[in-house]
């Protein structure tokens, strides 16, 4: 469905030059649903932008729905839809204009773009709101209103750039209902961003992480927090004095690194902690050290995240 | 055949708004309507205007508004791509330049009922109808404001997204050219170089035509000035935004 090479962006603004994106290769199979995430100024809305064929890029080539989006952009237009970073429904119009302008602009007649219009509006829920303005709308409602607009060519690939950024949780989940319903209906390829990390984490089957306008990496969100953060465990010990010896125990678990001991509390990071802690116990019983607590967490993306970077992308938003 | 509907598309979105409020046409006259109201009067009083007083002030109330209507166009368009909508539409296949000519047809529509009703309003004042020369005048007043169109279309774009440059500019340009074209009072009176900078206003001559016209003078050597003048706009502001629409926005 997408398939990008070496692509790039560099602004230019009064004689400085912002290198937006660097250098991206990617590759989305039909089907699949890819959260691209990253903090603020990564570079997600620029190749959103590149691959919907609004941004002519600097260098590099993308091919998407099969075509590729500089020299076939109207093909690609075609099979394509894009809910921008910002609201897609002119404040001076009604809502139900809107979409049919959207469905005249897709080449519906302007009765199959009514009913669709009409259908579509009571799918995200605004059924009854067609006469309204958008400015009358709730963020959440707005959101949903700019998905509806997104969807009125049901196309097979749909770009969402930050969904459910700035709604409270209820609609957010709202949000989310409709992205997956879409891909169970129509089997839709989405392509989204956000900077939820836990949305990207439970939600995508893919998570493709960008960090300076480059892809720092890419699989799924288990085999990212397994390879790149890993596990962690906390045991505090009986007798502080006991730390050396249990570090040295640790230091024989699968996967075991980043151990360091503070007072009687040992921290380190292992492979995949629920196999790790009974046998990391069993170890201390066995050499006689007594432990007096045991824990582990999961990483976040987060924690991928700042294993990559050495910053963490909520501080950056921040 | 998919420009025509898309053209036809994008000007029904942009028309909308004004056919379910057509009071927002009055409003968007107000200026017009208090010049020829609380101005014209003035000029009937005194003998400043060369000929009859409406036939020399309406011509230019007409072009005052045909300055600032295509001004608007530029302004919602600014509106459209400081939001999300333009960004929206651009997606989809629609034919880029539908989207700036069904958008200019609107402005047209809007400024061609504006004319008819200030020509209306003005017969009862005194006007002298020559009605072929009022129709040559009007088909001249639309191409000029095309060529506008275009250029505050330019401007818009080259503006967003903060948009600065497009109030900057038009604030900075329309009243001088307004005042130097005539519009409100004959230049002719002025010191010489104020009647240099006005013969270098294209607008000068497009409202010089306006009132050979209404005048019912055709074949007045204004009338060829103010067509060309109107038609170089015209071309220009086509040719520059579709050079600039065919850049990506
Ligand atoms: N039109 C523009 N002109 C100049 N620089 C830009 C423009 N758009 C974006 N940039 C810069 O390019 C970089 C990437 O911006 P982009 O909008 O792609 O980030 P993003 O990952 O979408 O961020 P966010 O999460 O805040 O939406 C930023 O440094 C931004 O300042
Ligand atoms: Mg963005």
């Amino acid at each position: 469905m997408i398939h990008a090479r070496g692509l790039t962006k560099t602004y230019t603004l009064k004689k400085t030059s912002v290198d937006a994106v660097r250098g991206v290769d990617l590759d989305v199979e039909a089907g699949q649903l890819v959260a691209f995430l990253g903090p603020n100024g990564a570079g997600k809305s620029t190749c959103l932008r590149m691959l919907t064929g609004l941004l002519p890029p600097t260098s590099g080539t993308a091919r998407v729905a099969g075509h590729d989006v500089t020299t076939e952009a109207a093909a690609v237009r075609a099979r394509i839809g894009y809910i921008g970073q910002k609201g897609g429904a002119g404040e001076a119009f009604r809502i139900g204009d809107e979409l049919v302008t959207q469905g005249r602009c897709y080449g519906l007649t302007r009765r199959d773009a009514r009913s669709r219009a009409e259908e579509l509006l009571t799918v995200v829920g605004l059924d009854g709101l067609f006469a309204r303005k958008p400015s009358t709308l709730s963020g959440g409602q707005r959101r949903r209103l700019d998905i509806a607009l997104g969807l009125m060519n049901r196309p097979p690939l749909l770009f969402l750039d930050e969904p459910s950024t700035g709604l409270d949780p209820a609609s957010r989940a709202d949000i989310w209902a409709h992205i997956l319903r879409l891909r169970a209906d129509h089997g839709t390829t989405l392509f989204l961003t956000t900077h939820y990390l836990e949305e990207a984490d439970t939600m995508a089957e893919r998570v493709v992480v960008i960090d300076q306008g480059r892809i720092i990496a890419d699989g799924t969100a288990r085999a990212l927090k397994a390879d790149l953060a890993g596990d962690r465990l906390t045991v505090t010990l009986h007798d502080p004095a006991d730390a050396p010896r249990a570090a040295e125990l640790a230091a024989g678990l699968p996967g075991a690194a980043e151990i360091a001991a503070d007072g009687p509390r040992l921290t380190l990071r292992v492979a995949a902690a629920d196999r790790a802690l009974p046998e990391f116990l069993r170890a201390l019983d066995a050499a006689g050290l007594k432990a007096e607590a045991a824990e582990s967490t999961r990483p976040t993306l987060d924690d991928v995240f700042l294993a990559l970077t050495g910053r963490t992308i909520e501080d950056e938003d921040a | 055949m998919t420009f025509l509907r898309d053209t036809a598309t994008i000007f029904s979105r942009e028309f909308a708004p004004v056919w379910r409020d057509p009071l927002s046409l009055v409003f968007t006259m107000a200026q017009p309507l208090l010049f020829l109201y609380l101005f014209g009067p003035l000029l009937e009083q005194g003998t400043q205007t060369p000929g009859p007083a409406w036939q020399w002030f309406v011509p230019g109330i007409l072009i005052m508004m045909c300055l600032s209507g295509p001004l608007m166009a530029g302004y919602f368009l600014l509106l459209d791509l400081i939001g999300g909508s333009m960004e929206r539409l651009l997606v989809t296949p629609v034919s880029r330049t539908a989207l700036l000519v069904g958008r200019t047809l609107k402005e047209f529509v809007v400024l061609l009922a504006q004319a008819v009703l200030i020509i209306g309003l003005a017969v009862p004042l005194g006007l002298d109808l020559h009605v072929p020369g009022v129709l040559t005048g009007l088909t001249l007043l639309v191409v000029f404001g095309i060529g506008l169109g275009g250029l505050s279309f330019v401007l818009a774009i080259v503006s967003a997204p903060g948009g600065e440059l497009f109030y900057g500019v038009t604030q900075v340009v329309m009243f001088p050219l307004l005042l130097l074209s005539g519009v409100l009072l004959p230049v002719e009176n002025g010191p010489g170089w104020l009647q240099t900078a006005a013969a270098l206003n294209p607008v000068t001559y497009v409202v010089e035509a306006e009132r050979a016209l209404f005048a019912g003078r055709f074949l007045d050597a204004p009338v060829v000035g103010g067509a060309a003048a109107a038609v170089v706009t015209a071309l220009l502001g086509l040719h520059l935004a579709r050079r600039r629409m065919a850049r990506g926005l």
